[in-house]
């Protein structure tokens, strides 16, 4: 049954994966500096986070050729 | 898009011959399982893996002129089991054993073994000096597995829990279109073999396919159609996944080299944002998150991976060879009887 109250838009989740990109889900919308919004055709994408992607800010899977290393969770302070 | 239904191809030795004829008449008439198959090398046998992939296609699509109920008829199903049983030795004496190291963190595993496949350059060649000629061999090869891009692992779907079934739908719902059949995987090679001037009916170069070729789609068919199998299936996935983003941007740069416009290299296009999206799902979600669950399906986990990566392997090293030898990869067309 549907629940006209029910709150359908879900919120944004942006998940870091190991030595990956960010993948993004939820209701979002990917805008550039200017505000215009960056078509996106499916649910879940990947945020480059490397840099080093030929289409940023969408990942193109070049992080496994240049080597990129980064952990899921974040990184610890230096010393700790 | 039309219905799928192929034809019976030619048989390429006593087991297809066997097999087909009987297909031809009614469910469970005139089919003798072979007995033990004395193949010296499965994956390259063209008789057995043409009667494999047959067989299995009863699963996918219908053949015509074939019963249907031919698909769970017993007498079928033993004999493909004589079919299975040399493949998936050939196939396990390619794959080296998973280390308890591996087996602690699947997904770590999966980057490893992915980052280190050294099949032949393939993607590389046909980037800077792939023929138009043989980049259309390689897109007839594919559309043995393409035109039913993510069926093979769908299977899987039902034998998950919570977790890394969720995680495999996020994948297959984009593989499918997210809902838009246009959108679909296997309708954009549709599309892409028709902007190349190719047949893009489901089967309709199945008789110029090689044994290899076969082969590369029974392994994911055989672990999809197996509960058992159900974490190499996944492997498989992953593995596919986690090599096929930078792939297939070369595949794209091979068409625009070659002159081919966008209709022809959207579907390599759509494959790099995609695979680039799915390959961290399938490996950690998906595969971490059912060895996580079923710590005893890991070591197939790998096994898939591994067999992919191998069966890959030898198929892209067919095509190079052929290629270097001056010769097409696919199967001379039928010689038309006199």
């Amino acid at each position: 049954m549907v629940d006209p109250n029910h709150d359908e838009s879900s919120p944004v989740t942006i998940t870091p994966y190991p030595d990956g990109p960010y993948l993004v889900r939820g209701d979002f919308v990917v805008r550039d500096q200017a505000g215009n919004e960056l078509p996106t055709e499916r649910r879940t994408i990947a945020l480059c986070r490397c840099g080093k992607s030929r289409m940023r800010p969408f990942c193109d899977g070049t992080h496994k050729l240049v080597g990129f290393r980064a952990p899921s969770g974040r990184e610890p302070w230096p010393g700790d | 898009m039309a219905r799928r239904l192929i034809d019976l191809p030619s048989p390429r030795g006593c087991l297809s011959e066997l097999l087909f004829a009987a297909l031809e008449g009614p469910p469970d008439e005139g089919l003798e399982a072979p007995g033990a198959i004395d193949s010296g090398d499965p994956i390259a046998d063209e008789d057995l893996q043409l009667a494999l992939y047959v067989a299995y296609e009863i699963h996918y699509t219908g053949i015509r002129g074939v019963d249907e109920a031919w698909e769970w008829t017993p007498s079928l199903l033993a004999f493909r089991a004589e079919l299975e049983r040399p493949f998936e030795a050939a196939m396990a004496e390619l794959v080296e054993p998973a280390s308890e190291q591996e087996l602690a963190s699947v997904g770590a595993a999966l980057q490893a073994i992915t980052a280190e496949d050294a099949g032949p350059p393939l993607s590389r060649y046909l980037e800077t000096q792939g023929t138009l000629e043989q980049m259309l061999e390689h897109v007839v090869h594919r559309s043995a597995y393409q035109l039913k891009e993510a069926d093979p692992h769908s299977w899987v779907i039902p034998r998950l829990s919570p977790r890394p079934k969720a995680a495999l739908l996020e994948v297959q719902t984009d593989e499918y279109g997210g809902g838009s059949a246009e959108r679909m995987h296997s309708v954009l090679f549709a599309k892409t073999m028709e902007a190349l001037g190719l047949d893009p009916a489901y089967g309709a170069y199945l008789e110029r396919m090689p044994a290899v070729t076969l082969a590369t789609v029974n392994l994911m068919t055989g672990l999809g159609l197996q509960r058992r199998r159900r974490g190499a299936s996944v492997g498989h996935l992953a593995a596919f996944e986690m090599t096929s983003s930078i792939p297939n941007r070369r595949y794209g740069n091979a068409l625009r080299r070659l002159g081919c416009d966008r209709e022809a290299t959207h579907f390599y296009d759509e494959h790099v944002e995609a695979d680039a999206v799915h390959e961290n799902i399938a490996a950690w979600d998906l595969a971490g998150g059912l060895a996580a669950e079923e710590p005893e399906v890991a070591a197939d986990i790998l096994f898939g991976a591994r067999a992919l990566l191998q069966i890959e392997a030898r198929w892209a090293t067919h095509l190079m060879d052929s290629w270097e030898r001056g010769e097409t990869s696919l199967r001379e067309p039928a010689a038309v009887p006199a």
